[in-house]
């Protein structure tokens, strides 16, 4: 029939539940195994930097000295490479999108 | 599966007759590439029934004339101003030429800089939070 | 009297940026101009400061929709270069997260052709269903449209064997409303009033003018590089979904076919998918020239790899279905309405930031 076709598909949007969330009354669930951000243990960290080394956009950046893993997060792809790689399995990827910053270049840094 | 790759080797001056050959046996131009090697390489690759065949012609430098194939295959001006702009090869009677306008390029003829010699050791990176001069 | 009216790199139908001069004859347009390169990134480039392992997450972003695809042609070369056996498990993983992307792709297609014909509800159901496909990808991949999957010498994450049958039978589900959906594209008096006729492409002219994917098969042309066995294709079975007359209607009809397919695929996925590894450790680097050829959703996509025995390989060109679609874009316009062009240009399913890399 030529006519009315899509009437179908409206009357069940019509009568059933919506198909978007309540957003923000109701928070929006990631399922399990989303790459959200990356984390870090930091007190099992060694500081070795193999994650900065891997990193393909750089936005990781490890001081031995001062004992301080910094991350750009607006420059993290959460590509989960650095996770894979860490030899002491620190990192972790995370669900759930990292918070907004104020400023481009502005690091999230974790002492030891 | 691995697929068969044919290459054949061609001059500028046999171009058009090979291009024109492949037309009447019935192939589609799949694609026209360059590559920056000692000097420059073009390819020009043509499909039929999954049949995959493809032309190479080796020039000294970019300055040298080429043929435009795009008497043949209409579709192939896109590509030979592709070239011209990226690669600076100076592809003769493009049907439509777009003098060097097809993309919008900070520097002409980018890809025809050699590449920089392989590095043994890995490159310092630019550690998070620091400012990065854009050369 | 001729006029010239620019159209685009901004115009409402346009998501990416293309600039087309429409020469016009009282409402007919008699020649066209286009004009791409607003967002030349110049990523062909990059291979030579990026690792040939790492350079995976650069071709997964030439494009937001076909990301699995990019980053699996460019595996697929780079493991035939090194004559990598990928082992069997991994490559029925990546047909499926391909046909995957496949449906997401078709349904954002039909979402914005909708939209394009100025059926905005059918453009929102479209994308309802869309999104159902995204939450599988994200729940197997973990990312919604840049899956990061895909290494080279096989993949990063397993499906089990229970979860992809669930997959399978969650699909055929959604079949249902597929078919709903597709009901109003071909069936509906005012679709087919926009789409019927317009645009047409004959076979001869779709060949000789370069044109790939849904374009070809929808002039007859029976061609799909998935014949080419890359993957886990030469496990499955399945024939090019085809139509003969060539009109925006014809292009419309093989991707709601080609959304059919990719279910069914899914579902031998499922039952034939071996067991065993899913990654193999990769040593050594690539040397030689290669040209891998695979089907996205828009068509056949090329990429020629040249590696000298380096860890950066010396050129890398991808030829993306859109470009090799403008030609025939350009032919099926002369000579159409005005009021074609937003529906014409988007029967091609531009991706122009794909097409300029």
């Amino acid at each position: 029939m030529p006519f009315f076709t899509i009437s179908k598909t409206i009357l069940r949007s019509l009568f059933g539940r919506p198909a978007t969330l309540m957003y923000p009354a109701v928070p929006r669930e990631y399922v399990e195994g989303s790459r959200g951000h990356i984390e870090i243990a930091v007190e099992s960290c060694s500081f070795c930097s193999l994650c900065q080394r891997k990193c393909p956009t750089e936005a990781l950046s490890v001081d031995r000295e001062t004992k301080i893993w910094k991350i750009d997060r607006l420059r993290c792809i959460a590509c989960n490479f650095c996770a894979e790689a860490c030899p002491k399995k620190c990192l972790s990827m995370a669900t759930g999108y990292s918070p907004a910053v104020t400023s481009p270049g502005e690091t999230e840094e974790h002492h030891a | 599966m691995i697929e068969s790759q044919d290459f054949r080797e061609t001059t500028p001056e046999r171009l058009i007759g090979e291009v024109q050959g492949m037309r009447d046996a019935g192939y589609r131009l799949v694609q026209i590439g360059a590559t920056r090697t000692e000097g420059f390489e073009i390819n020009y690759s043509f499909d039929r029934n999954l049949e995959f065949v493809n032309f190479k012609i080796r020039l000294a430098d970019n300055t040298e004339a080429i043929p435009s194939i795009s008497g043949v295959y209409w579709s192939a001006f896109l590509y030979e101003n592709e070239l011209h702009d990226l690669f600076g090869l100076n592809i003769k009677n493009i049907h439509i030429d777009y003098q060097g306008h097809f993309y919008r390029v900070a520097r002409p003829a980018a890809f025809a800089e050699k590449p920089p010699p392989p590095k043994i050791k890995r490159a310092v990176k630019p550690t998070a939070g620091t400012e990065v001069k854009e050369t | 009297m001729r006029t010239i009216i620019p159209f685009g790199p901004q115009h409402p139908v346009l998501p990416e940026p293309i600039h087309l001069d429409l020469v016009v004859e009282d409402e007919t347009v008699v020649d066209v101009i286009p004009s791409i390169g607003f967002i030349h990134r110049g990523l062909e480039k990059l291979v030579e400061k990026k690792d040939f392992q790492e350079f995976v997450y650069v071709a997964e972003r030439i494009c937001g929709i076909c990301s699995f695809i990019h980053g699996m042609t460019y595996c697929h070369g780079v493991e035939q270069l090194m004559k990598i056996e990928v082992p069997p498990r991994a490559h029925y993983l990546r047909t499926v997260w391909s046909e995957l992307s496949r449906i997401h792709s078709h349904l954002l297609w039909l979402g914005l052709i909708a939209d394009a014909f100025g059926f905005e509800s059918l453009f929102m159901h479209s994308w309802r269903l869309r999104e159902k496909v995204l939450d599988i990808i994200e729940a197997t991949t973990g990312g919604r449209v840049i899956f990061g999957s895909c290494k080279i010498g096989g993949v990063r994450r397993d499906i089990e064997n229970g979860t992809l049958r669930e997959i399978a039978a969650k699909l055929r589900d959604y079949a249902v409303e597929y078919k709903d959906l597709g009901n109003v594209f071909l069936n509906d008096l005012t679709v087919k009033r926009r789409l019927c006729g317009v645009g047409v492409l004959s076979g001869p002219d779709a060949l000789g003018l370069g044109s790939v994917g849904p374009m070809l098969r929808a002039s007859g042309v029976a061609q799909d590089m998935r014949l080419l066995k890359y993957a886990a294709y030469g496990g499955i079975d399945f024939a090019p979904v085809t139509a003969e007359e060539g009109d925006s209607y014809a292009r419309c009809a093989v991707r709601i076919g080609e959304i059919f397919q990719s279910v069914e695929i899914i579902r031998q996925c499922s039952e034939k998918i071996p067991g065993g590894a899913i990654e193999i450790k990769v040593t050594g680097l690539p040397e030689g020239e290669f040209y891998a050829r695979t089907e996205q959703p828009r068509g056949e996509v090329i990429y020629y790899i040249k590696a000298n025995g380096t860890k950066n390989l010396e050129r890398l060109r991808v030829r993306t279905p859109t470009f090799a679609n403008i030609p025939p874009m350009l032919k099926i316009m002369t000579g159409c309405q005005l009021a074609d062009v937003p529906v014409l240009v988007l029967t091609i399913d531009p991706c122009i930031s794909c097409t300029e890399r």
